[in-house]
């Protein structure tokens, strides 16, 4: 009988173990099996914040293991590893490739608990009812899908979204006003002969290419169909202008990460480029003035979404949602309008917001006290306002949205023979 | 099995293999297999196993291609002569100036000492240093020497150029050092004895004695240059294209079949070049 050592007390431990758990048995099995669970997130770094994570865990009690990855990485990853994540955080454009291969499931749109306060960009695509619809990939038009199984795009809210909204902000050129001297009102002065030699745009062709188209309209030199999807020729006139602004010496350099174009800003060799909201920020906080210019053209805009995995289901999927309602629900919202983003259920992101904050971020008006990042760094003290204004003044002024064009192959060709000139 | 393993023939084998192995595994098969993909296709996300000359005819009938192999070539060339004269000078002092050879070493050591850092922050900090309002330019100006900033200092070719002397000229002294330290002196002072100038001593005996180790430094540079792609894209601010830059551009857009092409080209390019130069000098029969 030698296994049959069980001590009274250990007898009576488990006995009373025994009876807790087949009276409460649901909840305890539950909050451990949540527990094991493991969200696997990949994107681009904008959104794929540790903070998010911490608070994930605090929350909602599972893991949320990130993976940040730049644009081009993440699109190859979500088309061609569908195994490797659970939740693929990316933008619209990139949606538009990966949809069609089936690697993402549709989202049930009446298990989102905030469906109905996500701003209309992303579900009829119009901010306000009389809002013009933009050129490009804009977001509705690869947000939505016929049902489940489905690798279709639909264009009406048939209750099945291929991606949540999460993030989204409106671009433009960024400026140093004290070097320029006087206001700045179009896209095309990119190109002024007066910046000659100061002068910068991104090397990353999908984005760089429609900053181009948005100059060479506003110079009146080309207008386009869609400068979301160019035709050959489109691409052809647009490159050859600014090649020839290059070999006039216009741009002092082409920039590739967000910190190239803050050094260039900052150090004055360059006072006019394309750049992203958060390196405004960054040259900002060195105390060198830099606006993130409004242009009468318009703006260029992006979105990103999270999608889920088609190999997700049971227990994970049920988690997949909480963590997707539980993004809307305010904290992540508050978190990403504190930094210049737009966050796609703003009334919920108000509640993590001070009222001052708001009134800056979102309402266009004048800062009451110092307003600070989430990380603590001073962006804007009393009395200054947003570059751009208010939400509306700024996302119902978008000219067009970030896009894959059917041409892209011969556009990135193009791309190539411009940096070689 | 003893008198096997005596053979001389054996034994060569036996020590030849570890080296052999490495570079079979990490040499060999990696370009194996990046001349099989360069004959691939790619879509957008995926490459596609094909037998095709697409990224071939694609390459060669593209001006482009020309255009970027023509810089990567001049780049190479301006660099070259440039770290040999400097090279040969530094080596020739070190080796014949400076007598004793604790100071020899000493000096020696002492060019070296910036390459205990890394490549790429030598590199970058050249940029505040060359910009519109960094010191360079501050200096001249407060010199009276230019009244405007000089725009050509930074993100220019002449960046690029001496970013590239700056990162790659000891690569030129030490080989040069090490063959100009093997020369027998009395050779030169049986030239001065037979009445040579200290000119027609450098041009008809150090000179072609010296040839081994400048074929060595020129084989480095050459490579090393046109291998490079980070110096031109930081130095030129983007503005500039080399091979290198074209492979990984494509690299950053998933056309690895067009990189593995562009790739080989380039390997080839780089064979012939060297095949060249040996030509002319026999490094071993030298050395």
């Amino acid at each position: 009988m030698s296994k049959m050592r069980y001590s009274r007390r250990s007898l009576l431990k488990t006995g009373a173990a025994a009876v807790a758990a087949s009276a409460f048995p649901a909840p305890m099995i539950w909050a451990q099996e949540i527990k094991d669970i493991t969200l696997r997130q990949f994107g681009t770094g904008v959104s794929n914040l540790n903070d998010v994570a911490v608070k994930v865990k605090e929350d909602l009690g599972f893991t949320l293991e990130m993976t940040a990855l730049d644009s081009d990485a993440v699109t190859q990853r979500a088309a061609t590893q569908p195994g490797s994540f659970d939740i693929a955080d990316i933008e619209y454009w990139i949606c538009k490739k990966v949809w069609p291969t089936g690697n993402l499931q549709a989202m049930d749109t009446s298990r989102i608990t905030n469906y109905d306060k996500i701003v209309g960009i992303f579900r009829d695509g119009k901010l306000t009812p009389d809002s013009v619809i933009a050129q490009g990939t804009a977001p509705h038009t690869v947000g939505f899908t016929s049902g489940p199984g489905g690798t279709d795009f639909v264009q009406e809210e048939s209750g099945w979204m291929t991606l949540i909204p999460t993030i989204y902000n409106a671009d433009t050129l960024g400026i140093r006003p004290d070097l320029i001297g006087r206001p700045i009102d179009t896209w095309a002065e990119l190109l002024n002969p007066e910046f000659r030699g100061k002068a910068s745009i991104l090397d990353i062709s999908s984005i760089g290419i429609m900053d181009m188209a948005m100059v060479c309209e506003a110079m009146g030199e080309i207008s386009y169909g869609d400068k979301g999807n160019m035709t050959r020729d489109e691409i052809d006139r647009t490159i050859a202008i600014f090649t020839d602004a290059k070999r006039a010496g216009q741009f002092r350099a082409f920039w590739k990460t967000f910190d190239e174009s803050v050094n260039l800003m900052a150090s004055g060799e360059v006072v006019i480029q394309s750049m992203w909201s958060p390196a405004i920020t960054a040259v900002k906080a060195r105390g060198i003035p830099c606006v993130y210019q409004p242009l009468k053209e318009g703006y260029r805009s992006w979105g990103g979404g999270i999608g889920l995995s088609s190999g997700l289901s049971g227990m994970p999927l049920d988690a997949a949602y909480d963590y997707i309602n539980w993004y809307l629900s305010g904290w992540v919202g508050g978190y990403l309008m504190r930094q210049g983003y737009y966050s796609a259920v703003p009334e919920t992101s108000k509640q993590f917001m001070s009222a001052d904050e708001w009134g800056y971020w979102f309402e266009g008006k004048p800062a009451q006290g110092d307003i600070t990042s989430p990380t603590g760094e001073k962006l804007a003290g009393p009395g200054d306002v947003r570059d751009g204004g208010s939400f509306e003044e700024r996302m119902g002024r978008v000219a067009c949205w970030n896009s894959v064009m059917d041409e892209n192959q011969y556009m990135v060709r193009k791309w190539n023979e411009f940096i070689a000139a | 099995m003893q008198r096997l393993l005596k053979s001389p023939h054996v034994t060569g084998w036996l020590l030849a293999s570890p080296v052999a192995l490495v570079l079979a595994v990490f040499l060999i098969l990696p370009i194996v297999m990046i001349a099989v993909i360069s004959f691939w296709t790619a879509t957008e996300f995926a490459i596609v196993p094909a037998f095709s000359f697409e990224n071939y005819q694609f390459l060669f009938g593209s001006s482009v291609t020309y255009r970027v192999f023509l810089n990567t070539f001049r780049y190479a060339a301006i660099t070259w002569a440039i770290t040999l004269a400097l090279g040969f000078t530094i080596a020739y002092f070190l080796a014949f100036h400076v007598r004793s050879q604790t100071w020899q070493m000493v000096l020696f050591l002492l060019c070296t000492i910036p390459f205990l850092t890394s490549n790429i922050i030598r590199m970058i900090s050249w940029i505040p240093f060359l910009g519109r309002n960094g010191i360079a330019n501050s200096a001249l100006m407060s010199w009276g020497l230019i009244d405007a900033p000089l725009e050509w200092l930074l993100f220019s070719d002449f960046a690029v150029i001496l970013a590239f002397v700056h990162l790659y000229t000891l690569f030129m002294v030490v080989p040069i050092f090490n063959t100009m330290m093997r020369i027998d002196r009395s050779l030169l002072e049986a030239a001065s004895d037979a009445g040579a100038s200290g000119f027609q001593t450098l041009v008809n005996v150090i000179i072609p004695l010296t040839k081994p180790g400048i074929m060595i430094g020129t084989i480095f540079v050459v490579t090393l240059v046109m291998g490079d792609f980070i110096t031109v894209r930081f130095m030129s601010g983007s503005q500039s294209a080399n091979v290198g830059r074209l492979i990984s551009n494509d690299i950053a857009l998933l056309q690895y079949p067009s990189a593995a092409a562009t790739a080989m080209v380039l390997l080839v390019t780089v064979l012939i070049v060297i095949g060249a130069l040996l030509r002319l000098v026999d490094i071993r029969k030298e050395l």
